[in-house]
């Protein structure tokens, strides 16, 4: 078990270093000179010749990368080129709405996949089964942005039910989850649809088992038996799926919080791009994806525990 | 195949799928209207006899409109899927003939590595250094694609390596390669085309998201997902603008998806039987 | 010698009037980089420092006039080269200590300095001296007449810092002498502001205010209707203004800016260097279709470079009216029968993605065929600002008179005429209003004549607030929200 540990601990270092080579160099290629940019349009050669020394940004790539990735692994993500402020402070001040906004999210789409899909399964071709199968394809079908721009016209500029955009902070925590709400709901609703469908057929391979068909002989009812054996035999595909949406809903995020004008992660990476913020975009997208690298190896090692044929079977 | 078309989920998908397609096809030879001229005094009318979806705001016939944009939207994700599947499948398959070694390794972590990335990043990122155009909306999905393709292959592969027919053609003599491609890519085929349109109706979204928030196809190349962008701030006025691009979009991928459960559940026979 | 005197209009206060509500949020699409109007170009800064943090000797009114600011009068001598300028007394700077003439002198000896990095360096050019005799008193000399030196000192970039002040660090905490003093900024948000008490003039009614950066317009759109912000100064869509003027919730307010929008030409590219071409194009436009399609409706036709509520205008719509005949036969005549190809940049505003899309069908209507690329305001600096490298792009030019640019060869439309320079430098040079006027008519027309630039329309104030605020800028001389006078009506 150690060894498994310790072998996915490296693949995972690796994995990091990879990424962020990739991530340096994608920015690298990008146009733009950040000086010229923070200093304007009519500003004077010597002055934005200065301003790239100041940045650091005449060294050389290898100096510019290593000062980079030593910066991150000390916790110190650079200074903002547009705004001069430190970079952890500006991904800081956004974590606190994406992380929850994702959590939410989350929670929504498990609070609406689980029932719905074990009525599903548990009423197999009934009007309702068909509904949800019917209702599930769509939820996954429909764009996301279209059904926040629907809902925002509707719900918000109509009927003033929820807020249209925008996060108050969470000095008032009602106001900021209804803030939250209609957004978290745009991004859990293609994620509910296919976590639904999943625990509707996992709960039917389940439920065509041998051991169900002892539970039942037993005296269970098959209420009973489905809730007291499948479901907690279903739930391992479930679970999975589940960890796997945590990075969809963090790339999902970057549109919602685009339509939703919420300052997060997303419309950080937004504003950053198009200020050739070059420093931040590649912290910020190195977060995101530490963020689903790390996401991925819990999910791999609870297996390792949960299951331990998948350590042999691992690759 | 015929059997198909016998299950209402393939022919529904079918024929959602189908007319957009059929529609992209047409709008090469012929549209109600002109889409790249503007017509001011024409713009924002509602849905008539002459324009059945309405005008836009430059006062153009959003039905000839969206026939184009499928075009746009089938293009892109095709080509996307084609990627994926001719750098993806070769991958997979050379992984699963070297299993264990050093090239599968490399492959394998290639693989997750693109995986971590979001997809939406990846495209934004690539759009950001090359600029917008179609041409980087397609190569954006395609990456994306790549892992999806090589995963799949590999994993049907190597399943199939232990099977007696591969082992007498091994015995036989063949090479690896050989035998990948003569025997193992025609077994593992309709994997490939369920995942294949999966990943196209993917890229239909991707493609819609992309244009969405301006990394798309440029005007005045029409696309679903920048009409809908468009249209956003009238809404309020006139929804006609919105509606008709967006049910475009679902209905397409309705569709797609629709036509790729109904393959999955023909093809796998386990899954056939717990629904019948 | 002539003197002018103080006109400030003494509003009475009455403090003991409870407002229902003290503060204000004001939404703006674009954040300010850093907030030194002295240090760049952007006019984000001076949408939330001028007037409100930061004030110079003059300033503007919401009419265009030039008022006094932080000089209470001036003298000037006849023969037009010294400027005399009485400070107001006991102003502070925001960190409590004094300005004084000295920070003048400062100032403005830093903005003419030889490695200066003020954005409009131009406005002090013919600047020979400053200096102090005293406290109150700050004496300026110019080199040569200049009837344009009061209008420029009313500019954002020439406002008044204190000496010695660490300049870096006034890019994220601004020390000005005006009536609100910087409190807060959340970047990518929001930046507040909080009312000064101990400011030398009339103080502000409001207690503070906030800046929110909401940069799409559906969201700004929302944001209005849904109460998060409270006035929209320059509301980016304007096809929601008839919704907002429908709602009694709302005001909608309709201005004059100084915004010359116009689908600037690379004069150094051919075939756009051949005049014929560039006149075919100017009749390839139909700028009514523009206003209509891209600003639906708001927007005033101009025919130069030149702002049609400027006393010096002239309308030269007529010599390039939409006739897309003509604009077939001139195209062929330059030798083009068949049209040709070039490229059209579009940064970010609605006006020019959509106005880009209406002109690129109208030019194709002609024969011309334009590959169009949506741009950031980042690439567009560097690809068709400094680079050159674009046959057309569509800008709102949003300086006031700022005709001035054509007279540089480098600029980016790459207008060389040394008959226009030699006017502009005439122009400089002329103190008789009249003249001076005459002199500008001629500056239009010749621009006009020459068809340097597709010119489109005058940008439009289009503003949107809630019905209860009072007080807010109608039209725009400059950019900036000044919320002095600003306050909520019962």
């Amino acid at each position: 078990m150690l060894i498994y540990i310790l072998k996915r601990l490296l693949s995972l270092g690796l994995s990091l270093v990879a990424a962020s080579v990739v991530i340096f160099l994608a920015i690298e290629v990008m146009p733009g000179d950040a000086a010229q940019i923070m200093l304007g349009i009519n500003a004077s050669p010597d002055a934005v010749e200065a301003l790239r020394q100041e940045l650091g940004l005449n060294l050389s790539i290898y100096a510019r990368y290593l000062s980079w990735v030593g910066g991150l692994l000390s916790g110190d993500f650079g200074v903002s080129y547009t705004y001069r402020v430190p970079v952890t402070e500006m991904i800081g001040d956004r974590v606190w709405l994406s992380f929850p906004m994702a959590i939410y999210a989350l929670v929504l789409s498990t609070l609406i996949a689980f029932p719905i899909g074990i009525i599903a399964a548990a009423k197999r071709g009934s009007w309702a089964d068909w509904l949800v199968m019917g209702g599930t394809q769509l939820g996954v079908a429909i764009p996301n942005f279209w059904f926040a721009m629907l809902a925002v016209q509707l719900l918000a500029i109509k009927y003033h039910w929820f807020s249209a955009g925008g996060f108050p902070g969470w000095e008032n925590p009602f106001l900021a989850i209804r803030a939250l709400t209609l957004p978290a709901f745009v991004l859990a609703l293609p994620q509910a649809s296919i976590l639904a469908r999943v625990m509707r057929s996992s709960l039917l391979d389940t439920l065509s088992e041998d051991f169900m068909r002892t539970a039942r002989a037993k005296g269970n009812t098959r209420r009973q038996a489905l809730v007291k054996h499948a479901l907690r035999n279903a739930m391992i595909p479930v679970l999975t799926i589940l960890g796997l949406q945590f990075s969809f809903l963090l790339a999902g995020a970057i549109i919602v919080e685009k339509i939703f004008f919420l300052p997060g992660i997303g419309s950080l990476i937004f504003t950053a791009i198009s200020q050739r913020d070059l420093i931040v975009v590649e912290s910020v997208v190195m977060l995101l994806v530490f963020a689903v690298i790390l996401v991925t190896f819990v999910v791999d090692i609870t297996y390792a525990v949960v299951d331990p044929r998948l350590r042999r079977k691992a690759r | 195949m015929m059997r198909a078309f016998k299950m209402p989920g393939f022919l529904i998908g079918f024929i959602l799928a189908g007319i957009f397609v059929l529609a992209a096809a047409v709008s090469f030879f012929w549209t109600p209207d002109a889409v790249d001229t503007v017509d001011i005094v024409n713009k924002l009318h509602v849905p008539d006899a002459k324009n059945w979806f309405g005008t836009d705001h430059f006062g153009r016939d959003i039905f000839s409109m969206i026939m184009v944009g499928a075009r746009t939207s089938i293009a892109v994700a095709i080509v996307a899927v084609g990627i994926g599947m001719g750098l993806g499948v070769p991958l997979g398959l050379a992984a699963a003939a070297r299993k264990g070694s050093i090239l599968d390794e490399v492959i394998m972590r290639t693989n997750d590595l693109i995986f971590a990335f979001p997809a939406l990043l990846i495209a934004i990122m690539i759009t950001a250094a090359f600029g917008a155009s179609a041409v980087n909306a397609i190569i954006a999905i395609g990456i994306f694609n790549i892992p999806v393709f090589a995963r799949l292959s590999r994993g049907a592969a190597l399943s199939l390596w232990t099977r007696d027919f591969v082992l007498a053609a091994r015995v036989a003599g063949k090479s690896p390669a050989h035998i990948s491609f003569e025997h193992i890519l025609p077994n593992i085929l309709n994997l490939l085309i369920v995942q294949g349109t999966i990943q196209f109706s993917l890229g239909i979204l991707a493609e819609a998201a992309l244009s969405y928030v301006g990394l798309g196809a440029q005007p005045p190349t029409p696309s679903w997902g920048r009409m809908l962008a468009e249209s956003q701030t009238m809404v309020s006025f006139a929804p006609h603008l919105a509606l008709f691009p967006g049910m475009a979009i679902v209905l397409t991928v309705l569709g797609l998806n629709l036509m790729g459960d109904a393959l999955r559940d023909l093809f796998d026979p386990k899954i056939r039987r717990d629904r019948a | 010698m002539k003197t002018i005197l103080t006109g400030v209009s003494a509003l009475a206060l009455t403090a003991s009037m409870a407002f229902a509500q003290s503060t204000i949020t004001i939404g703006d699409q674009l954040e300010p980089p850093y907030l030194d109007p002295t240090a760049g170009a952007a006019g984000a800064i001076d949408n939330v420092v001028y007037a409100n943090i930061y004030e110079g000797l003059t300033r503007f009114a919401s009419d265009g006039s030039i008022i006094p600011g932080l000089a209470a009068s001036w003298d000037i001598s006849d023969d037009g080269l010294t400027y005399t300028f009485h400070l107001h007394d006991g102003v502070k700077f925001h960190d409590g200590s004094d300005m004084t003439a000295s920070d003048v002198v400062w100032s403005l000896n830093r903005a003419r300095a030889e490695d200066s990095t003020n954005a409009q360096k131009g406005l002090f050019a013919g600047i020979a001296d400053v200096s102090a005799p005293d406290d109150t008193t700050v004496v300026v000399t110019l080199d040569a007449p200049n009837g344009g030196f009061l209008f420029n000192m009313a500019w954002g970039d020439a406002v008044i810092l204190n000496e010695g002040d660490d300049i870096e660090a006034l890019k994220t905490h601004p020390n000005g002498t005006g009536a609100f003093m910087f409190e807060n900024w959340v970047q990518g948000d929001s930046i507040t502001i909080t009312r000064n008490d101990n400011y030398w003039g009339t103080p502000a009614k409001l207690e503070g205010a906030t800046f929110k950066y909401i940069s799409d317009p559906t969201a700004a759109f929302a944001a209005m209707m849904a109460g998060d912000v409270d006035a929209f100064p320059v509301f980016p869509a304007p096809e929601n203004l008839p919704q907002f003027d429908a709602d009694p919730r709302f005001n909608v307010i309709i201005g004059s800016t100084e915004g010359e929008t116009i689908l600037s030409t690379n004069n150094a590219m051919p075939p756009l260097d051949n005049p014929k071409v560039r006149e075919a194009v100017s009749h390839a436009i139909d700028r009514n279709a523009i206003i209509d399609g891209a600003m639906f409706g708001y927007g005033t036709p101009i025919g130069s470079h030149f702002a049609p509520h400027h006393p010096a205008y002239i309308d030269l719509t007529g010599e390039s009216a939409y006739d897309p005949d003509l604009a077939r036969s001139l195209l062929a005549e330059a030798g083009f029968p068949d049209g040709f190809t070039t490229t059209l940049k579009l940064p970010p505003p609605a006006y020019a993605r959509r106005g880009g899309e209406i002109i690129a069908a109208q030019l194709r209507a002609v024969g011309i065929e334009t590959e169009v690329t949506n741009l950031e305001w980042a690439d567009w600096l560097e690809q068709v600002f400094h680079g050159g490298d674009y046959g057309f792009t569509i800008v709102s030019h949003t300086e006031p008179m700022d005709f001035g640019i054509y007279a540089n060869p480098d600029y980016y439309f790459h207008y060389d005429s040394p008959e226009y320079q030699a006017l502009m430098e005439k122009l400089t040079a002329e103190t008789d209003p009249a003249v001076r006027t005459e002199l500008m008519q001629d500056a239009q027309r010749m621009l006009a004549a020459d068809d340097v630039n597709g010119f489109l329309f005058e940008l439009a104030k289009t503003g949107v607030a809630n019905a209860k605020v009072m007080g807010l800028w109608e039209n725009a001389p400059t950019q900036a929200t000044d919320l002095t006078a600003v306050y909520w009506a019962e």
